[in-house]
């Protein structure tokens, strides 16, 4: 059974060799490849689960070693697995959504000439995914967390004849690698502090180690984890990820690959337990992304970018819940793949709107959607039920639980954090709510939208291939759109209380991750309570302000805050100031040193080798004979020298 | 002779003779191999220091590499080298004037030098006895080769074998010219010639107006200057071409000298100018046979 | 007689071949000069083995033969056909090997 782990690998990884280097044979066929063996992965998966499932819960992990990849000397780097508890949950949500994802893209990559590569990619994606949350080695799991943001690259840049969309490619990859060296060096310090990168003995190891280096790794290891995750301080290429492919949107930026920073902290949560002051940088991290995020959500008129700020928040959430240790682990884990249902739901609903709106995304140009599209109203409406934590929900559950171990963190932290959670859970029902209510409530505000503002900015390029600029005619998507829909509303409205009911989730994880009720100084009562208090808060807001009055189609200026949070808080303006201009002074220093310095010294050295060898050259006349002279002539030295030898 | 050589660890009288005066001439054979100016003669030297050289194996015990050195050697690589020579051109008497600065003194040096070491060297090595071929010949040098050969050295010599065989291949390839158009047709040719506005009939042969026929002697043009034409053109790139129209023409005056005076002792002079013109054709025929026996005498 | 003379002679003719290849601008005289110093080689060979009461140095003195007749071909071959390009068998007008 143990077998089986590479193939969950293997069969996307096939697909992806196939499909990116087939050719045109297989445009016909290549989306169902894909989507089959991403359906095969999670097949695979589901039979390991049974199979983890019949196990005692202490011996559920498994091994495969399938090859030793660089062994020097101490150094050893094998490709081996390792499946437990919590590999598996995200093995599951992984190829479970990946496959609803790739039934989706099926319909909405309809019209697009490159669909074969797309489903290539996606398949590409899947595999480095795996890899990642499989490999029981850190340097096997940074294989991975290339792999995905090589993938990722490639689907944000998937409409690469849009400048816009290649420069977001090129941001998100630039701002991951600050977060790819940031792992590269925290396994570079696991190699020289521990000897090894594998889990099991690094993880075992902490206990003998110095704070000093173990705070070091988990800095490092946050650093990578907000890269990936898009946390504050390299928030910034999520929003402008959007630009990929809705499917990709879902997939990637907002139920997986963005979750890799908090498997990675709840991986290592043993070094993060033994550095209490990593462990308050993670819990900041979190907790400043979340209010973060969800400010950006608020203000943001694109459908997608108020979805990709909330996606931030949500992550901050689950962050912070990693970093309060064993008492938030399991909820972080939670939470994610809660959050995983709903906002890919989410997600895929936005693209079906977008898709019956000729690829508009502006919310103030929708409008009354809900007659026209009624099952993306209905899937899209669960999900945001879920997201704002509706009781009974799946994100009640798991956002309730994270605040209540914020609480639980004790102290003055535990208030500050237990608070910011909350203030969080009121923003969060405020932009969703406002996110619902200009999408498929009030006036129909398309009609005549589009004479009003022909030149509007339209985010997908169908749209100007079929030079369409008319009033859009909203129509229901197509069923292998709507299907996956469906499933994903399914899980966002049961997974919760499936996971809650008597703790089966807490027991599942609790032998990798490890669990601690902490001590709470509200009931779990009072914070449920307040939760769904602050939840009707935010609603009411949103009502007051977007369900009762007309929406203006152009926005208004609004205030400070708003204008800031348009501009994504102004995070590249922050970054232009601070890494662009200041980079550019450092460059032109140098090139000013180099210049004078060091070309002065390299052309000097050059013009003497140069004028040395001009002289030397003479001695090359390229008659045969001369060059006899001289192989004769050392002959003579070399025997001179022999004779010489042996007389002293 | 053979069965001192083999013997002791120093040589008899008479081997000690023949290594001096043979010697002698081996290394005046090498000096003048590099020394002569046409290649013929340089090949011709080396050919003569091979044969010592082989008569020198014969003295040391190798009987079998005396044969080969001969038979191989002096008889198939050196009967090459000519055939070489002959193929590239006689012609070029190798001018042993510089183009290189220094290079001859260079050369000198670098050689005196290393003369001086090697010998030296040899000198300076213990090497005072000599234990002789007489055991390792006891069962016949040719047997003794023959047993090393084919055991000890036998993968050697079956890639000596590869190398030949690769040699072969290797000449054949580096020689052999594809002919990649149809060779000319006779009326081609001729049609060419007519083009070219050269000489149309058949060269003539030498001989045909001179009163010689060796090949190297042009014919006479009937005013009695040499026709380049009748000669060889590898002859005539040497400059081994024998000019006789002079001897002719001054042979020519003096038989008509002769009959003159004979003409004179028969007392007509006025009858001279019609009867001259009989006896210069009738000695004219003797005139050649005199050069024939000439020429033939320079061919032999 | 000592028969470390024939040692000598062999190193002298050695020593003409070698000033010999250095000397001559004909190719055809060149090859000549490395036939002469193969030979005296051969001769040091066959002295040696004289000396030391084996056949070895004989059997070397042989496969130097067959080389030589091998080296022969190949480079008279190479001398025809440089010169049936070039019409020269001068090694200076081969020199190429100069920018």
């Amino acid at each position: 059974m143990e077998n089986l782990i590479g193939w969950l690998v293997a069969a996307p990884l096939l697909g992806a060799a196939v499909l990116l280097c087939g050719g045109k044979r297989l445009d016909r066929l290549g989306h169902w490849l894909g989507t089959l063996l991403a359906a095969a992965s999670f097949v695979i998966g589901a039979v390991l689960f049974l199979d983890m499932l019949g196990e005692d819960e202490h011996h559920r992990a498994m091994h495969q070693h399938l090859f030793s990849w660089i062994p020097v000397g101490g150094f050893q780097a094998d490709v081996a697995f390792q499946l437990d508890q919590l590999s598996m949950t995200f093995v599951l949500l992984i190829t479970g959504v990946g496959t609803l994802i790739h039934i989706y893209s099926i319909g909405y990559m309809e019209h697009d000439e490159r669909r074969r590569r797309f489903f290539g990619y996606l398949n590409l994606f899947l595999a480095a995914m795996l890899l990642l949350v499989i490999a029981d080695n850190y340097l096997l799991l940074y294989v991975g967390w290339e792999g995905v943001g090589l993938a990722s690259y490639l689907l944000i840049g998937f409409w690469q004849h849009k400048p816009s969309a290649a420069t977001a490619a090129k941001k998100a990859f630039l701002v991951n690698r600050v977060g790819d060296v940031g792992l590269s060096i925290a396994i570079m310090l696991m190699f020289t502090t521990f000897g090894t990168f594998t889990f099991g003995p690094v993880l075992e190891a902490t206990g003998e180690t110095s704070e000093g280096k173990l705070t070091a790794i988990g800095l490092m290891l946050l650093l990578a984890a907000c890269g990936k995750s898009a946390q504050v301080p390299l928030q910034s290429w999520l929003g402008d990820a959007m630009e990929g492919p809705t499917p990709v949107s879902a997939l990637i930026h907002a139920a997986t690959m963005v979750t890799a920073g908090v498997y990675l902290i709840t991986r290592s949560g043993a070094i993060f337990n033994a550095a209490p002051d990593a462990q308050t940088a993670v819990v900041t991290v979190g907790a400043v992304t979340l209010i973060f995020g969800a400010i950006i959500g608020c203000a943001k008129d694109d459908i997608k970018k108020a979805l990709a700020g909330s996606t931030m928040s949500q992550i901050g959430y689950m962050i912070l819940a990693a970093g309060l240790g064993p008492i938030g682990y399991v909820f972080a884990i939670m939470h994610l793949v809660t959050h995983g249902f709903f906002k890919a739901g989410l997600f895929l609903g936005a693209g079906s709107v977008m898709h019956g709106m000729n690829d508009e995304v502006d919310m103030r140009k929708y409008g009354g959607l809900r007659k026209y599209m009624p099952i993306t109203f209905i899937t899209f409406g669960l999900g945001y039920l879920a997201i704002i934590g509706f009781p009974g929900l799946s994100g009640f559950f798991s956002k309730d639980k994270i605040i209540e171990a914020a609480f639980a963190k004790g102290g003055t932290e535990g208030w500050i954090l237990g608070l910011t959670t909350l203030l969080g859970a009121a923003i969060t029902a405020y932009y969703m709510t406002r996110v619902m209510l200009l999408t498929f409530f009030g006036e129909e505000r398309w009609r005549n939208a589009a004479t009003r503002s022909p030149n509007a900015p339209s985010a997908e390029p169908a749209a100007e291939t079929r030079g369409e600029h008319a009033e859009p005619h909203p129509h229901e998507s197509p069923k292998s759109m709507t299907i996956p829909m469906i499933v994903l509303a399914f899980g966002s409205v049961f997974a919760g209380g499936l996971f809650s009911v008597g703790d089966r989730f807490v027991h599942w994880l609790e032998p990798v991750t490890g669990h601690d009720h902490g001590d709470s100084p509200l009931s779990a009562t009072t914070v449920t309570l307040s939760t769904v208090a602050v939840l009707i808060v935010g609603v009411s807001l949103a009502w007051a302000q977007y369900g009762r009055k007309p929406v203006p189609v152009v926005a208004p200026r609004g205030s400070l805050l708003t204008r800031a949070a348009r501009r994504d808080l102004l995070q590249d303006d922050f970054n232009h100031v601070v890494l662009v201009r200041g980079g550019e002074h450092l460059t032109r220093s140098l090139v000013y040193v180099d210049h004078k310095l060091v070309d002065g010294v390299v052309n000097g050295t050059a013009a003497s080798v140069g004028g040395l060898s001009g002289r030397l050259r003479r001695l090359q006349n390229g008659y045969a004979r001369s060059y006899a002279v001289s192989m004769f002539g050392g002959t003579a030295v070399l025997i001179a020298a022999t004779l010489l030898m042996r007389a002293v | 002779m053979t069965t001192l050589a083999a013997a002791a660890s120093t040589t008899s009288t008479g081997e000690a003779v023949q290594f001096w005066v043979l010697g002698t001439v081996a290394v005046i054979g090498a000096l003048s191999t590099i020394l002569m100016k046409k290649a013929v003669h340089s090949a011709l030297s080396l050919a003569g220091t091979m044969i010592i050289l082989a008569v020198f194996y014969l003295a040391n015990g190798a009987y079998f590499l005396g044969v080969v050195q001969i038979v191989v050697y002096t008889g198939a690589i050196m009967m090459l080298f000519l055939f070489v020579v002959m193929l590239v051109g006689v012609t070029a008497a190798d001018s042993l004037k510089d183009t290189i600065k220094g290079q001859r003194w260079l050369a000198a040096g670098c050689g005196l030098g290393f003369g001086i070491l090697l010998i030296a060297g040899i000198g300076n090595a213990s090497l005072k006895t000599s234990q002789g071929l007489g055991t390792a010949n006891a069962g016949g040098n040719v047997e003794g080769l023959a047993e090393l050969i084919f055991t000890k050295y036998v993968f050697a010599f079956e890639i000596t074998g590869a190398l030949l065989i690769t040699a072969a291949v290797g000449a054949m390839v580096l020689t052999h010219r594809e002919r990649i158009e149809r060779p000319a047709t006779q009326r081609q040719l001729a049609e060419r010639r007519v083009r070219a506005g050269r000489q149309l009939p058949p060269l003539p042969a030498p001989g045909v107006y001179a009163r010689h026929n060796a090949v190297n002697i042009p014919g006479l043009l009937p005013d009695g200057t040499p026709s380049e034409h009748t000669v060889n053109a590898t002859l005539r790139g040497r400059g081994q071409i024998k000019d006789v129209s002079r001897e002719a023409l001054a042979e020519l005056a003096a038989l008509e000298q002769r009959s003159e005076e004979w003409l004179e002792r028969d007392g007509d002079a006025e009858g001279g100018p019609s009867k001259e013109r009989t006896p210069p054709a009738r000695n004219g025929s003797a005139a050649g046979n005199v050069g024939g026996t000439r020429a033939e005498e320079e061919v032999t | 007689m000592n028969p470390v003379n024939y040692l000598y002679l062999a190193a002298l003719l050695f020593t003409i071949g070698a000033t010999g290849v250095l000397l001559r601008r004909n190719a055809i005289v060149v090859f000549m000069c490395i036939e002469l110093m193969l030979n005296a080689c051969n001769l040091a060979f066959v002295t040696f083995s004289r000396m030391h009461g084996n056949l070895d140095g004989q059997i070397m003195a042989f496969f130097t033969m067959v080389v030589a007749a091998a080296e022969v071909v190949i480079g008279l071959a190479i001398i025809v056909s440089i010169f049936r390009s070039r019409h020269s068998a001068s090694v200076d007008d081969a020199s190429l090997m100069k920018l």
